[in-house]
């Protein structure tokens, strides 16, 4: 493969730690003081302003025979395009603007043109059902939704039910089956907009709004800004490797973070080529997909490559992948089997492992290029970003090698989230050390303070992360987080059940998967066929990622003597574990 | 076979299309190469064929392959019907 005699861009690891500030990035960008800080502008006018507006920017390709290929200069004008068109439909700078589809074309103009218009752009996975984009779309106050008609039948649903949402507007598809007041906008059809004024943001303008789940309440919006670009500029740079001729695939769904900081900002900020596959998961897709764009660089996750795994090693010699030349991972912790396998099928390429999440904003710890990799281990902190992990019961810095604990920063690097929407004490609580009435602005610029990550982590003698789980009750799967609440709450719904509970338990491919735990309301009797509707009724209600892959039947749920559901004592036996202290549990 | 192709097909309709797009899906439409069923859906499919015809299907034998069209979902649940 094409490894190996590459100069990585980071150079020494070591020496990086030493001389690190923030101001690099602007050096890799080649940014001079007083240019416009709008992400927007620097991935696509400003790539044309440096001479590349004729360099390939998008290799789309979709379902059977569809492809398109984009150039900065196609970026630029289309996402011109959304900026104008959202403008004249009255959407303002600071306005929630919801991008609610696969990963078609228009949602990568969009989101650009979104953020040259100073609104705030808002992702979502396209495989949501109603109710989880119902939530969203309350929560932010979204002004407008930009979806395709496949999608704009759930937004149909709960249209009636948001007051905000006062613009729905479909970007492909059959336009005579839109419904009185849906607007029609086919971008690459419309009227060329080769010039738009674009929104002069500072630093801490918001630009982008992505839902996290956590254990308790619904989904919140962590909110990033324009400065966030030099963290995913620059850890795209000396993390992926990017350089100029590189064709870079990074699989994740924009309705995710990853999707935007690695799948959009990062390669784009950099004028990087990279490439999109729009169409169902099979691996000879994935590896034509690799072969027929001469990949070079590949950033997956986890739950994929361990499905590239299970379809054996005879499949990737049917196909010419010798293009690549880096390969790297992220989304749940990426096992040791995993990254010697690839080094073996790949020619001695073994997928870098990287730790990172929606309120980082940007890779925070990873295995670097030219670095040994350790199978199993998450990495090294990414220079510039103080990292430590935490005693569990002090909150003190653990120095002890091997000793686990939770993962925490410090406050204060570039694409940190500013805050989450409207829910200052829950941004509070991400902060070990905090004032009672501390707000995001003092908390995010406190380096005093420790951000947890809800992830537990020891440190080998080395200084290498290993990754020992969630420190919660949220649900890892796939390498997507799902609240154990909102499924709950869904469940609750189903007009058989009277109790739930969610936990995830143990998956070969997906590290975890929901299972719940229900109790049956009178007149209900557990049965297969039961168990399949309630399980359809929440890939409808939630999504795909939420459905329980298995349900079981209870009496009576465990609970607190003050009636609260233990699920920690459930996923316990899920996983095999020490039940702990059930002392307080009801003997009802 | 033609009954089970023709109840599978209806099921699929029902539960993971939307009333516009049932003139696009036929016995071999690719479910899963298109991103009709994705990978968590196919829980609930396999469930449901297990349900239906009373068989069990290991995980190695329910593949993306496997159930990417209803004709190939069908042989593989007449397999088990003998």
């Amino acid at each position: 493969m094409n490894g190996g005699n590459h100069l990585s861009n980071i150079g020494s690891y070591e020496k990086r730690i030493k001389n690190f500030n923030w101001d690099i990035a602007k050096d890799v960008l080649d940014w001079k003081d007083g240019e416009l800080l709008n992400i927007g502008y620097i991935c696509s006018d400003r790539i044309c302003n440096r001479g590349d507006g004729e360099k390939t920017a998008l290799i789309w390709e979709g379902f059977g025979d569809k492809s398109a290929k984009y150039t900065f200069n196609d970026l630029r004008i289309y996402s011109n395009g959304f900026a104008r068109f959202l403008k004249e439909e009255g959407i303002e700078p600071g306005d929630r603007v919801c991008i609610f589809m696969d990963k078609i074309p228009s949602l990568y103009f969009s989101f650009l043109g979104i953020l040259k218009l100073g609104a705030i752009a808002q992702p979502l996975f396209s495989a949501f059902g109603d109710e989880s984009l119902e939530v969203r779309l309350a929560s932010a106050g979204t002004k407008a939704i930009l979806t395709t008609r496949k999608h704009v039948r759930k937004v149909r649903k709960i249209q009636d039910r948001l007051p905000d949402l006062q613009k729905i507007i479909v970007v492909e598809g059959d336009r005579s089956k839109l419904k009185d007041g849906e607007i029609y906008f086919d971008v690459e059809n419309s009227p060329v907009v080769e010039e738009f004024d674009v929104y002069h943001s500072e630093p801490e303008t918001p630009s982008v709004l992505h839902y996290t789940s956590g254990t308790t309440g619904q989904p919140k919006g962590a909110l990033h800004v324009h400065n966030s670009i030099w963290g995913q500029a620059l850890t795209t740079s000396w993390v992926l490797d990017l350089r100029d001729d590189d064709i870079y695939w990074c699989t994740a769904d924009p309705g995710w973070v990853t999707g935007t900081s690695y799948g959009i900002i990062g390669p784009w900020s950099l004028g990087a080529t990279q490439c999109v596959l729009d169409s169902g998961f099979t691996s000879a897709r994935w590896y034509k997909f690799i072969q027929d764009n001469r990949i070079t660089v590949w950033y997956s996750a986890p739950t994929a490559i361990r499905a590239l795994m299970k379809d054996g090693n005879e499949l990737v010699d049917d196909f010419e992948l010798t293009s690549l030349r880096f390969l790297a991972s992220v989304g749940e912790p990426l096992n040791a089997e995993a990254v010697i396998w690839s080094g073996e099928v790949f020619d001695g390429l073994k997928f870098h492992d990287s730790f990172w999440q929606t309120e980082t904003g940007s890779i925070m710890i990873t295995n670097y290029p030219g670095m040994e990799i350790r199978p199993g281990s998450m990495g090294k902190p990414f220079p510039g970003i103080k990292a430590s992990v935490l005693d569990l019961v002090t909150h003190e810095p653990v120095n002890e090698p091997g000793k686990v604990g939770l993962i925490a920063f410090r406050p204060g690097w570039p694409s940190m989230f500013r805050r989450y929407w409207n829910k200052p004490d829950i941004y509070r609580s991400k902060f070990v050390g905090a004032s009672g009435t501390a707000m995001p602005d003092e908390l995010r610029t406190n380096p005093d303070l420790w951000y947890v990550s809800g992830d537990r982590a020891s440190i080998d003698k080395d200084g290498y992360y290993w990754f020992v789980g969630r420190d919660d009750d949220v649900i890892n799967t796939g390498g997507h987080l799902v609240g154990p609440f909102e499924i709950e709450s869904a469940l609750v719904e189903h007009e058989a059940i009277a109790e739930a509970a969610a936990v995830g338990k143990p998956d070969e491919v997906n590290m975890e998967v929901v299972k719940a735990f229900v109790t049956l309301k009178p007149g209900f009797e557990p049965s297969d066929d039961l168990e399949l509707d309630i399980m359809n009724f929440i890939r409808k209600r939630l999504s795909p990622l939420a459905m329980p892959q298995e349900i079981e039947y209870m009496d009576k749920l465990p609970k607190t003597r003050s009636g609260k559901i233990v699920r920690r004592y459930l996923k316990a036996l899920e996983w095999g574990e020490e039940v702990g202290d059930i002392s307080t549990l009801s003997d009802e | 076979m033609d009954d089970m192709k023709e109840k599978v097909l209806e099921y699929i309709i029902d539960e993971y299309l939307d009333e516009d797009d049932e003139d696009d899906v036929s016995y071999d439409s690719p479910l899963i190469s298109s991103g009709i069923v994705d990978s968590f859906s196919m829980v609930s499919l396999k469930r449901f064929l297990e349900n239906k015809y009373s068989i069990k299907l290991s995980d190695e034998e329910a593949t993306p392959e496997a159930f990417d069209t209803v004709d190939s979902i069908c042989r593989l649940v007449s397999k088990h019907l003998g």
